[in-house]
């Protein structure tokens, strides 16, 4: 049997916008960019909002970073053919977003995920997939956000982490302010609170 | 067929996170060994796209930023096949990509270099793989440009190449360079990759045949994805 290889990756570099997000990059190109409306307009479920920061190893922001997000609607279903549920007309499930350039903050708008099938009939606490990418990221790294008002404690993936206060690096903290609720989710690539990071 | 499992992805067949010569990479490489996780529903499914997403002009760098000429350099056409490591096609994909013009310079905000920027050159471009997972882009050749890593580091011209797959576990970034470029012994961007036939995947061949005689020079660049398991007998992604 003749297997090929996968095409081995390379850092996105400090550009991405350009192809990504051109609009970021200053300049206006395509009739639309793909990415900016997680859920779309008849998506049931919480409207939430998902902010945060990336780090690097000395703690500073990283501004130049690109997060791709995928997701399961309210009831836990992928668009995608091989989930084959019901979806609401419009819902994507997958959003990118960058950081802004001179905070490093980024923030998206979605509804919150229900819970999803896991492997062997267990049940995957509700969580959105993410995947960043940036200058100095040779390959993209792959975690999952978790929300702090679920049970997660019988979450497969969460419970395969062995050393249980490292979970914490994966659940994003929720709060109710006047434009609705927020949920924080800073992600650290490197010291002691290194956010866990996927091999999928 | 039900779905199945992705192959475990070969990562010594990629670059290491932290690569000292890759300045960059230090701070914002994880230092805790990353969690293997066998594949669930959420990372066998990813998102879809159709041709509504995109418009035909967007893979015709030569067309899609232009106010009323081409921009500067060499036509060329760049095209291939985005495969899984099964070598069956993966069609109906999205394939993004961007680069800098004939010049070495950016159409960013943030990129200062001193060549010129081309006022009919976006620099970015998108399209669709077909039934069998072919793609092709029309552009101008990039210029290689100077990099502070060390001080006198020229990334060789390269193309970055964003490609989705079929799911979330093949999601890929990843950059062409081209046939016979003496820069890409040098870059240590590309020597972040360890294995030398690696890095023979992402140089793109010369294709005389693919060439439009008179008019555009043709390189070949297929891409591989991550392959899957055909069958379920053991560790059923679902079902009790």
């Amino acid at each position: 049997m003749k297997y090929l290889k996968e095409t081995p990756s390379q850092t996105a570099g400090p550009y991405v916008h350009i192809g990504l997000a051109p609009r970021a990059a200053g300049f206006d190109i395509f009739k639309q960019e793909l990415g900016r409306d997680i859920a779309g307009p008849n998506a049931k479920g919480e409207r939430i909002r998902v902010e945060g920061c990336v780090y690097d190893g000395t703690g500073a922001p990283i501004k130049d970073v690109l997060i791709e997000a995928w997701q399961a609607n309210a009831d836990g279903h992928y668009a995608h053919p091989e989930d084959g549920r019901e979806i609401e007309d419009g819902f994507r499930g997958w959003g990118r977003v960058i950081t802004d350039f001179d905070t490093g903050h980024w923030g998206f708008d979605t509804i919150k995920p229900g819970a999803t099938p896991g492997r062997n009939g267990t049940t995957q606490a509700p969580h959105i997939n993410l995947w960043i990418v940036a200058r100095g990221i040779n390959l993209g790294l792959n975690t999952r956000m978790y929300f702090s008002d679920e049970d997660n404690s019988t979450d497969p993936v969460l419970n395969l982490i062995e050393q249980s206060h490292r979970r914490q690096t994966l659940i994003a903290t929720r709060s109710q302010g006047d434009k609705g609720v927020t949920y924080r989710f800073d992600i650290r690539i490197q010291g002691p609170d290194e956010t866990v990071f996927l091999d999928i | 067929m039900k779905p199945a499992e992705y192959y475990m992805r070969d990562r010594l067949h990629h670059p290491p996170a932290k690569s000292e010569n890759y300045k960059t990479s230090v701070t914002r490489s994880p230092q805790y060994a990353l969690l293997s996780l066998e594949n669930s529903l959420s990372e066998i499914t990813g998102p879809v796209f159709s041709h509504s997403d995109i418009d035909p002009l967007d893979n015709d760098l030569l067309k899609n930023y232009s106010h009323g000429g081409d921009p500067i350099g060499e036509r060329i056409i760049v095209h291939g096949r985005v495969l899984d490591e099964n070598a069956r096609p993966v069609p109906n994909t999205l394939v993004e990509i961007w680069q800098a013009n004939a010049g070495g310079r950016y159409r960013h905000k943030k990129d200062t270099y001193l060549a010129p920027i081309d006022p009919n050159f976006g620099g970015c471009g998108r399209t669709m793989t077909d039934a069998d997972g072919y793609y092709y882009f029309r552009t101008v050749k990039p210029g290689a440009y100077p990099w502070r890593n060390w001080v006198n580091n020229w990334r060789p011209a390269h193309i970055h190449f964003s490609i989705f797959g079929a799911a979330f576990a093949q999601r890929l970034i990843t950059q062409l360079y081209f046939e016979g470029d003496p820069l890409i012994a040098k870059c240590p961007i590309v020597q972040t990759v360890p294995d030398a036939g690696a890095i023979e995947q992402l140089v793109a061949k010369l294709d005389m045949n693919a060439s439009v005689p008179l008019d555009s020079i043709a390189y070949r660049f297929d891409i591989v994805l991550r392959g899957r398991r055909s069958t379920l007998f053991e560790n059923r992604l679902e079902g009790n």
